[in-house]
């Protein structure tokens, strides 16, 4: 090779080799940066949540907020601390109606969803009343499930099917529904049967919104269960929350409140989780604040 | 069954094709008794400006719209249902997303209960030889626009189609990665000696890809002429410069002319 041909090789060899350390080195930030964005997403809330509860005992401490009005943290803290094994028991109870209540949704909505996806006279029949259905106030059918089936679990449960059940019925109706013509078309030319076309192409595609409505079910079985019992409570976190009012005993109320919200959470992230599992990376793209654009 | 002359060879066959839609303004003629045919092996390209019905006329081959009126008949059989001796690609890539690159080519391949290590194979190597080699793991979503397009081909070509249905697969790209796929899709095609259906906007694209190139009129569509294209294969890039390419070109354009589909000022 030429002088000039071995240094043209030698600038663009240590061209390449600047280029990929360059490729290397943004990968290496990249991956950081995202490491910092997982954490700083844990830390901004809790941080912020920590903010609040200083600032909310300095003001009972300073305004003199009387404790069955707005008790301070710490008295929430105390009421927890001292109550900690009714707290934990009512739980338990409240958490079976959850999940019953919740499985219970799953159980007719999912397929409630099918028929009326599948199936059109079955939709046009039901669609209507079902929307209807939800016009009425569980709160006010609550007494009346109180009359029918008593004190006991099943009301609670009924109650919190009522509330849950519609948007996984309408969630995952529509994300059955919501396929790209051509994706039919392509499984009609490869000669798929329906039920191979439905369970490779539609119920894959149906899956995000199949999620979205079970996130959204959990958090109203919370409600159903807790209006449950306030109607016809015998335990449970809501019926907690009744005897505390009625003591005026408003810490531990707060401390019921604090422990239904814990129960929300902890269910909805637990569905999350599913959902990451279950899904493969292209559906669980989260909106990023703050996160630079390409 | 038919017996015109030197059509012994006719692989598909349109015998008086209407296509009516109805709509909210009334009825839409897509179709007006459109007859032609295509052997085996050739590369058929309809060149049209926007609703003349190409896009129908494909569907329609392809067994998933019904006609108005007419008949299709591919190997003298009428296609009356899907068929699933195609392979087809539309202007959007259509990948499921939720599969890998490897993922969507094998889709096609399970689907006709092929053997998995083999089609395995074979999906790798068509990924390949269009430049997607170490993209087999990539989701959609961590594709361009012409690398979904390029996966889009190769689900329709793994299973060795007897017939390739193309509508406008290039339209949404830029004119470079257009460029190479038309260039791609030319190699892949001439390789298998495969016949063609190809729906396009562009004249250039119809002249360069194709062995004759069916011009329509506005709608209702109509065939305005059957162009044969008598350039050498393989053609290159450099042939679109040349005076023979430009003739053509030039004849498919003043045609549009004639029919106000497009206007000078």
């Amino acid at each position: 090779m030429t002088e000039a041909g071995n240094s043209a090789s030698v600038v663009a060899s240590s061209a390449a080799t600047s280029i990929e350390a360059v490729e290397a080195a943004i990968q290496r930030r990249r991956r950081s940066r995202a490491r910092r964005d997982r954490v700083a997403a844990l830390i901004y809330p809790v941080g912020m949540i920590a903010v609040l509860i200083v600032l909310w005992q300095a003001a009972a401490a300073l305004f003199s907020i009387p404790s069955y009005l707005l008790p301070a943290p710490s008295a929430i803290a105390q009421a927890i601390a001292v109550n900690a094994v009714l707290l934990i028991k009512q739980s338990l109870t409240t958490t079976i109606e959850i999940l019953l209540g919740f499985a219970l949704s799953v159980a007719v909505g999912v397929p409630l969803a099918l028929g009326i996806f599948l199936w059109k006279p079955f939709a046009r029949a039901v669609y209507p009343v079902l929307i209807a259905s939800q016009a009425v106030p569980k709160v006010a059918v609550a007494p009346l499930f109180l009359v029918w089936f008593g004190f006991g679990l099943l009301p609670k449960v009924l109650i919190a099917f009522l509330i849950a059940f519609f948007p996984i019925v309408i969630n995952t109706a529509m994300g059955l529904a919501m396929v790209e013509r051509e994706k039919i078309y392509l499984a009609q030319s490869m000669g798929l049967s329906a039920f191979a076309t439905f369970r490779k192409i539609q119920l894959p595609n149906a899956l995000p919104s199949i999620f979205a409505g079970l996130k959204i079910s959990i958090t109203f079985a919370v409600v159903g269960a807790v209006v449950g019992e306030f109607v016809g409570g015998q335990g449970g976190l809501g019926y907690l929350l009744l005897i505390a009012n009625g003591n005026m005993d408003t810490a531990l109320l707060f401390a019921g409140i604090v422990g239904l919200t814990v129960l929300g959470v902890a269910f909805f992230a637990v569905i999350g989780l599913a959902e990451r599992l279950v899904l493969p990376p292209h559906a669980v793209e989260s909106t990023s604040f703050g996160r630079e654009t390409m | 069954m038919n017996n015109i002359g030197a059509a012994d060879d006719a692989y598909l066959r349109v015998e008086n094709l209407s296509k009516v839609y109805t709509t909210r303004d009334g009825e839409v003629r897509a179709l007006n008794e459109i007859s032609l045919t295509q052997r085996r092996g050739e590369f058929l390209s309809h060149v049209g400006p926007s609703g003349c019905g190409k896009s129908t006329l494909l569907m329609i081959a392809a067994g998933l719209v019904s006609p108005s009126s007419g008949v299709v008949r591919v190997s003298g059989r009428k296609v009356d249902k899907p068929r699933t001796d195609i392979g087809i690609a539309f202007q959007s890539p259509v990948l499921l997303e939720w599969r890998t690159a490897l993922g969507n080519v094998m889709l096609q391949a399970e689907a006709r209960g092929f053997d998995r290590k083999e089609s395995e194979g074979r999906a790798r190597e068509l990924l390949g030889s269009v430049g997607l080699g170490g993209f087999e793991d990539k989701y959609p979503h961590e594709l361009s626009g012409g690398m979904r397009q390029r996966v889009s081909i190769c689900r329709a070509l793994i299973h060795n189609p007897d017939h390739l249905l193309m509508d406008e697969p290039f339209g949404a790209l830029d004119a470079l990665t257009r460029d190479q796929l038309v260039l791609d899709l030319q190699a892949l095609v001439s390789e298998r000696r495969m016949t063609v259906l190809f729906i396009t906007h562009s004249i250039a694209e119809a002249v360069f890809l194709s062995d004759r190139v069916v011009v329509m009129t506005p709608r209702p569509g109509c065939i305005d002429r059957i162009i044969d294209i008598d350039l050498p294969r393989p053609r290159t890039l450099a042939m679109r410069e040349t005076p023979e390419f430009a003739a053509y070109s030039r004849q498919i354009l003043d045609m549009f002319l004639a029919r106000g589909v497009l206007r000078e000022h």
